[in-house]
């Protein structure tokens, strides 16, 4: 035993500048790696070679003309509201009420389909429909900000909170609504003169929203690298303390970003019930409110990168839920595989901060360990 | 004169009747919420704000189910059916289960230092997905009928009154003395903690880690172990609480998604006690009391207004998250470094 304490095995550091593709090497072989323990996990449970797995995934999500459309659409929503909690964040705001903006969205919007459908053209409808979604998120959305402005309440919690009112609200106006009575569900609103729907484009149903998404993430892009807003945004994300000494309204900003979030998770919560499913059910957003916290926190809140990191999951998730109906898996079974390639993809970018700096080996040791 | 003293009296009555039905039912709606939370203060209070608690409860309650499974099945003759060994296996079970949660939670935000919020809502689809998983893959294997296990021989050692059948005849038996063992354990996990936060050096330890790691760091606290072992004792306590779930409130019946969104309700309940587990023993009767408390208020016209009534535990944590942050009491307050992670080097 020597009486000097030994240097640690290794010591960690952060990384200094490093090349651009350096990280995106680091994130692909954790994709990699997931796959991989992945396919692990599907050959034990179906004993089928591996990538007859793969084929499978790559069946579910883009197989038939239909089932690309339905994946594609599936990005688009998941893709809005990601959009939609990156302003937040990037503020450091954690606001994890995607979920119950987006529904009161919906609940706008189905409210609108079924009160006005008689007094107003179907273009008008829509119109409105959009508007009081926006406003009906923006509410949902500015109500924790204005807390968190005034008194700074932990938004984390209150926006998680305001998930399951808007929930209840929704199961509210579920059996408000009812048809037939004592069913609990709301039957597609307006089938047969498709009032309120979102109008076909090229022939085909769910593309007027993908565009309408498309359009949000180009602007979302410029609004928050090329604006004014944005900038502020960053500095009070950043610090606070900054923000107020350059003369930034922290106050302001906070709730003017939380209503332009809650906006956008209005706007999804339109395209939901206006252009997707045209009814109103308390899982009409089916947990995406949540995983957009994930896609926009891959992506490190580009715009651009999370239409890959929403394509993505939904892959994995129409993949997985592929491999279960042809193996007679469980349906939890995407979760699974989804949640084992977030812990690679989350745990990752350590290594893309920080780096491992390992004891140098002394002759001594060598030739004890020899 | 008379009949209206009488009649109060009968009011009287009858609402005392309804109350010695009525807690018995909020206690053991409760409990969930209560090892949930009591799980949770413990982390919170190291500074890492879990929201995977709504998976890691799905992963307790579902290796819990595993364990007893596979021990009823291996039984040739269900009658000999060890008690302690029936009771034991799905505890261990369960807090392997949850343990390993914990540590991949750990390993994450606390050595990768990864983002706290992000890495809890993977592992909250990840614990739902495997708890949905196994048990659905379970329920095949029994091939029965309904969408659901049956583990009611196990269920039977953890359902019966600890205290016995025949002191549950009076009010008062009912209301203190009518549950499972789990459920007093559940009590005295939650005094414990508390006391151990509050009085012991140790916990004192963990709340200068969960205010202020530099600090803690400075005066020599090993701010990864603390954070570590919180942790991972906290995910086990929260795991309990889904095991309580299957084998004493649904009585072994574990079917998917049964369990609800008791999980995010466990982390209300430790805003609602502003991180106090011993407040929570009582605070859970009464979230368990307004979660079924829709069962009994009047809906008049429009059987709608249940669904508004279940908002109530979600309304009333809210109120009282805004209540604390405008009081500003410093004691009242999260930990500091709620949900950041912690490099020494980082200043």
């Amino acid at each position: 035993m020597s009486e000097k304490k030994r240097e640690p095995l290794f010591h960690i550091s952060k990384r200094g500048e490093t090349p651009w593709y350096f990280a995106w090497i680091v994130r692909i072989v954790a994709i990699i790696l997931a796959l991989l323990v992945c396919s692990v996990i599907s050959v034990v449970m179906t004993e089928k070679n591996p990538f007859e797995i793969y084929n499978y995934m790559y069946k579910g999500a883009f197989g038939r003309a239909d089932k690309t459309l339905v994946t594609f659409r599936d990005v688009a929503m998941l893709l809005c509201i990601s959009l939609a909690v990156t302003p937040a964040f990037k503020m450091k705001f954690w606001n994890i009420g995607g979920e119950g903006q987006a529904l009161m969205g919906c609940l706008a919007s189905a409210a609108c389909m079924i009160l006005l459908k008689d007094t107003l053209p179907s273009w008008l409808l829509i119109v409105v429909m959009l508007i009081s979604s926006i406003v009906a998120g923006a509410i949902w959305g500015g109500i924790p900000a204005l807390f968190k402005a005034k008194w700074n309440t932990n938004e984390t919690l209150f926006t998680l909170m305001m998930n399951y009112v808007a929930t209840q609200l929704v199961a509210f106006f579920c059996i408000m609504w009812e048809s037939p009575k004592g069913s609990g569900k709301i039957p597609v609103i307006n089938q047969r003169t498709r009032i309120g729907w979102l109008p076909e484009l090229f022939g085909e149903k769910y593309v007027f929203g993908i565009l309408v998404v498309l359009v949000i993430c180009i602007l979302m892009y410029f609004y928050l690298n090329y604006s004014k807003h944005g900038y502020e945004i960053s500095v009070v994300g950043e610090s606070q303390r900054t923000a107020q000494y350059v003369g930034i309204k922290v106050e302001k900003v906070i709730i003017r970003t939380m209503l332009l979030s809650g906006a956008v998770c209005g706007i999804a919560g339109f395209l939901l019930v206006s252009g997707n499913d045209h009814t109103l059910t308390t899982t009409l957003v089916d947990g995406r409110g949540f995983t957009a916290v994930m896609v926009s926190w891959l992506a490190k809140f580009n715009p651009f990168f999370m239409i890959l990191t929403s394509l993505l999951l939904v892959f994995l998730t129409r993949g997985a839920s592929e491999i279960s109906k042809k193996m007679q898996l469980n349906e939890a079974f995407p979760e699974i595989l989804t949640g084992i390639i977030l812990f690679f993809i989350i745990g990752c970018e350590f290594f893309i901060a920080y780096k491992i700096n390992f004891r140098k080996r002394t002759v001594k040791e060598e030739t004890l360990n020899a | 004169m008379h009949n209206a003293y009488f009649d109060a009296l009968g009011a009287v009555t009858a609402f005392l009747t309804f109350l010695v039905t009525f807690i018995p039912r909020a206690v053991v709606q409760g409990i969930p919420l209560l090892f949930g939370s009591t799980g949770e203060i413990l982390t919170e209070k190291s500074g890492n704000l879990n929201l995977g608690i709504p998976g890691i409860m799905y992963v307790g309650g579902i290796c819990g189910v595993i364990g007893s499974f596979f021990y009823e099945q291996s039984l040739v003759d269900p009658a000999a059916m060890n008690g302690l060994l029936a009771v034991l296996i799905p505890i261990a079970c369960c807090l392997l289960g949850s343990l390993l949660m914990g540590l991949i939670y750990c390993f994450l935000t606390v050595t990768l230092r990864a983002n706290q919020n992000v890495t809890g809502l993977a592992m909250t689809t990840f614990g739902v997905g495997v708890g949905n998983f196994f048990g659905g893959s379970l329920i095949k294997l029994t091939d029965s009928e309904v969408p659901s296990i049956a583990l009611s021989r196990t269920s039977e050692f953890f359902h019966r009154p600890i205290f016995g059948k025949a002191v549950t005849e009076n009010w008062f038996g009912q209301i203190f003395l009518s549950y499972g063992f789990m459920v007093y354990l559940a009590i005295i996990v939650a005094l414990v903690t508390a006391f151990v936060l509050k009085r012991t050096r140790t916990g004192l330890h963990l709340r200068a880690v969960g205010e202020n790691p530099n600090t803690a760091d400075a005066a020599s606290i090993n701010v990864t172990r603390y954070k570590y072992v919180a942790t991972c004792i906290g995910s086990m306590i929260a795991g309990l609480g889904g095991l309580y779930y299957v084998m004493d409130y649904a009585s072994g019946v574990w079917s998917n998604n049964a369990f609800g969104d008791r999980g995010w309700l466990a982390i209300a309940l430790v805003i609602f006690t502003i991180w106090r587990s011993n407040v929570g023993v009582l605070s859970s009767v009464l979230f368990g009391g307004l979660y079924i408390l829709h069962l009994y208020l009047p809906i008049g016209r429009y059987p709608a207004v249940k669904e508004l009534y279940k908002m109530l535990p979600y309304v009333v944590t809210i109120i009282v998250l805004c209540i604390t942050s405008l009081r500003k009491k410093r004691e009242d307050q999260p930990p500091q470094s709620l949900g950041l992670p912690y490099f020494r080097e980082e200043r």
